[in-house]
């Protein structure tokens, strides 16, 4: 099997989609010479040309509205967000326009639209380059939300995304671009709304979402050797959830842990949380924990940047806690 | 002439007949009517090819009717029956018709702009000889959809038609209170785009101009900003006291304004064409409810449906 980085993953996929269909094109900032502000795209102008790798003013709104027109026109375009806090500025396209057309219309009209994006903390960008707002997304019905952790699955899923006849708001994470990982030979689709068990266990289970992910491996790898053997369920879309291998993994491990980057309060991780508590209250044996972000706007100096963020000692303490061996 | 008089008066008898229902409770939602700005909405549509597209506003039963949807669906649709050109899920703010080019009408002031840039963003890229059209308000084009939406049909040179219906009212506001220009037609020079203006109370001159600005989209010349200028006999809404501006105005624009009386001056109609046409757009719009009244009420849970494809 070849190895790619995430980035390499996410340019493949919407490459071999590119190649195989007329249909698919991408509009977005700095996307054509520059190839991204995160070197997605790269390379991509040369194969492709500027008509489909439309380089688009800095007009979220538009860009964004123009996906949703094309799409509706029958086209299955990919927009560039170049970061997750400006698709704020393309909200009211989202929500009122990209989330509705097909509920609105009765049923006449679909929008296979993907809107990439990506964040994330680490390394001081501030606090309008770096936030995680995936918990905004999820609570609009029409829009389907995915969030990829590795390589394969953000291959996979992103194929899958441009093939959805829905809206889909495709996370990426800034830290993963560089991780590389095993991915097939051709393409695999992977199915919206299904879940990722990335490690099998019995204590506890982890649900962990992009960055997260491998901070929950590292928690995972350290509990492993106070023996409490931890699960990790990786939902991979957030909006459909893969419920059922969530309730099943609580049922069997009894315990739970919800992590994300995103500000913990109001955030997806309640959401889950109350799913859980609804379906398998009696299975549980602890409280539900759930670790994110201090309730502040990202700070820039790195120190208070890590203070806010959360990091593999947030759940590996939030396991312990679990289990009864919490400080 | 004489059959976009016929479509005009249809559209003025649908909406009159809109108000008396809603007036008399029968009608959920709120409702924004077009009284007096029909030959906006018949001279932009009658010029419109097969395929053509359109994005309407709140505003939407004329648009909607001029681009062939029967009258029958649209009210179903503002009674809320499955038998609705948007099956109930829409409403009067939502009008849509995929069939007959008809993208949906937006409840957000300029929300659909930037679709249609896409959608004529589509018909180039597939090299169709398509055009896409937006309505909107005077109102709209203080809004950053607006914008960013011209910016970019310009200078992607898509063909699309920006039509202006400018009724000199962004709801109650008038124009003095909402816009730091007196000439919209400055909105288009801002982006470099060609701008036609026109009496849009003069349903011939609408339908020409428009005939030249889709000539222009679709021979690939890029987008139009065509302004026509207009009035809004009525209020915002349906029930809309309009407190905020003189009596007399609107009297003098009903004396003065009205597209459907300049019309019938101009072809000279004699009392019996005119009773006959009057008659017979009455009769629709009388059938229309009955239609809507007798149509199928959507089951609750119907709610859940359509939200994904």
């Amino acid at each position: 099997m070849p190895e790619l980085s995430y980035r390499e993953a996410v340019r493949d996929a919407m490459s071999e989609a590119m190649r195989r269909d007329e249909d698919v094109f991408i509009m977005g900032e700095d996307i054509a010479e520059m190839g991204g502000s995160m070197g997605v795209t790269q390379g991509m102008l040369e194969e492709f040309g500027p008509e489909r790798i439309r380089n688009s003013p800095i007009s979220e709104m538009a860009i964004v509205g123009a996906g949703i027109g094309a799409a509706v026109a029958g086209m299955r375009p990919i927009v560039e967000i170049m970061y997750q806090d400006f698709t704020t500025l393309a909200m009211e396209q989202l929500v009122n326009q990209a989330a509705k057309h097909r509920y609105m219309s009765g049923g006449q009209i679909k929008v296979p639209l993907t809107v990439r994006t990506q964040g994330g903390a680490g390394w001081s960008p501030g606090a309008q380059h770096a936030q995680q707002l995936e918990g905004w997304f999820v609570h609009v019905p029409g829009l389907k939300v995915v969030f990829p952790s590795t390589p394969e699955d953000v291959r996979g899923l992103l194929w899958s995304s441009i093939y959805d006849d829905n809206p889909v708001i495709f996370f990426e994470h800034r830290t993963l671009y560089g991780l590389k990982g095993e991915v097939p030979d051709e393409i695999e689709p992977i199915e919206i709304g299904k879940a990722r068990i990335h490690r099998e266990g019995d204590d506890v289970t982890v649900v962990a979402t992009g960055r997260l992910v491998h901070e929950a491996v590292a928690a995972a790898d350290e509990a492993g050797k106070d023996g409490i053997s931890v699960e990790i369920y990786d939902p991979r879309t957030l909006q459909p959830l893969d419920e059922d291998a969530l309730i099943a993994s609580v049922k069997k491990t009894n315990r739970l842990v919800v992590a994300h980057e995103a500000v913990t309060r109001m955030g997806w991780g309640a959401e889950v949380a109350a799913l859980v508590q609804e379906k398998a209250f009696d299975y549980l044996d602890a409280p539900i924990e759930r670790v994110g972000a201090r309730f502040a706007p990202l700070p820039f100096a790195p120190v208070m940047e890590e203070y806010v963020i959360p990091h593999a000692e947030d759940v590996l303490a939030a396991i312990k806690r679990t289990v009864g061996k919490g400080e | 002439m004489k059959e976009f008089l016929r479509e005009m008066l249809l559209i003025r008898r649908f909406e009159e007949k809109v108000e008396e229902r809603f007036r008399a409770g029968e009608l959920p939602g709120f409702l924004h009517v077009a009284i007096g700005q029909e030959a906006v909405a018949v001279g932009v549509c009658r010029a419109l090819e097969d395929g053509d597209v359109i994005a309407s506003t709140h505003r939407a039963h004329g648009h909607t009717i001029a681009k062939g949807t029967h009258p029958n669906e649209v009210m179903a649709e503002l009674y809320g029956k499955v038998e609705g050109c948007s099956h109930g899920y829409g409403g009067s703010m939502h009008l849509y018709d995929v069939e007959h080019g008809n993208l949906g009408a937006n409840a957000v002031v300029g929300g659909g702009l930037p679709a249609i840039v896409g959608a004529a963003l589509a018909f180039k890229m597939r090299k169709e000889p398509r055009v896409a059209v937006a309505f909107f308000g005077d109102g709209a084009t203080n809004i950053g959809t607006f914008h960013e939406a011209l910016n970019l049909a310009e200078l992607w040179k898509v063909p699309a038609v920006f039509v202006c219906e400018n009724n000199h009212y962004a709801e109650s506001t008038p124009s003095h209170q909402q816009l730091p220009i007196e000439d919209l037609m400055k909105r288009a020079d801002a982006y470099g785009m060609t701008a036609m203006q026109v009496d849009g109370q003069d349903v011939e001159a609408v339908f020409k101009t428009m005939q030249k600005a889709l000539k222009h989209a679709r021979d690939g010349d890029g987008p139009v900003f065509l302004l026509a200028e207009t009035y809004r006999l009525t209020g915002h809404y349906v029930g809309d006291p309009q407190v905020y501006r003189p009596k007399e105005e609107v009297r003098e624009l009903r004396q003065n304004q009205d597209p459907i009386t300049k019309l019938r001056e101009k072809l000279e109609l004699s009392e019996e064409e005119w009773n006959e046409l009057d008659a017979e757009a009455t009769r629709l719009a009388d059938e229309s409810v009955e239609f809507a009244k007798s149509g199928t009420d959507p089951k609750p849970e119907d709610a859940m449906k359509n939200v994904y494809a």
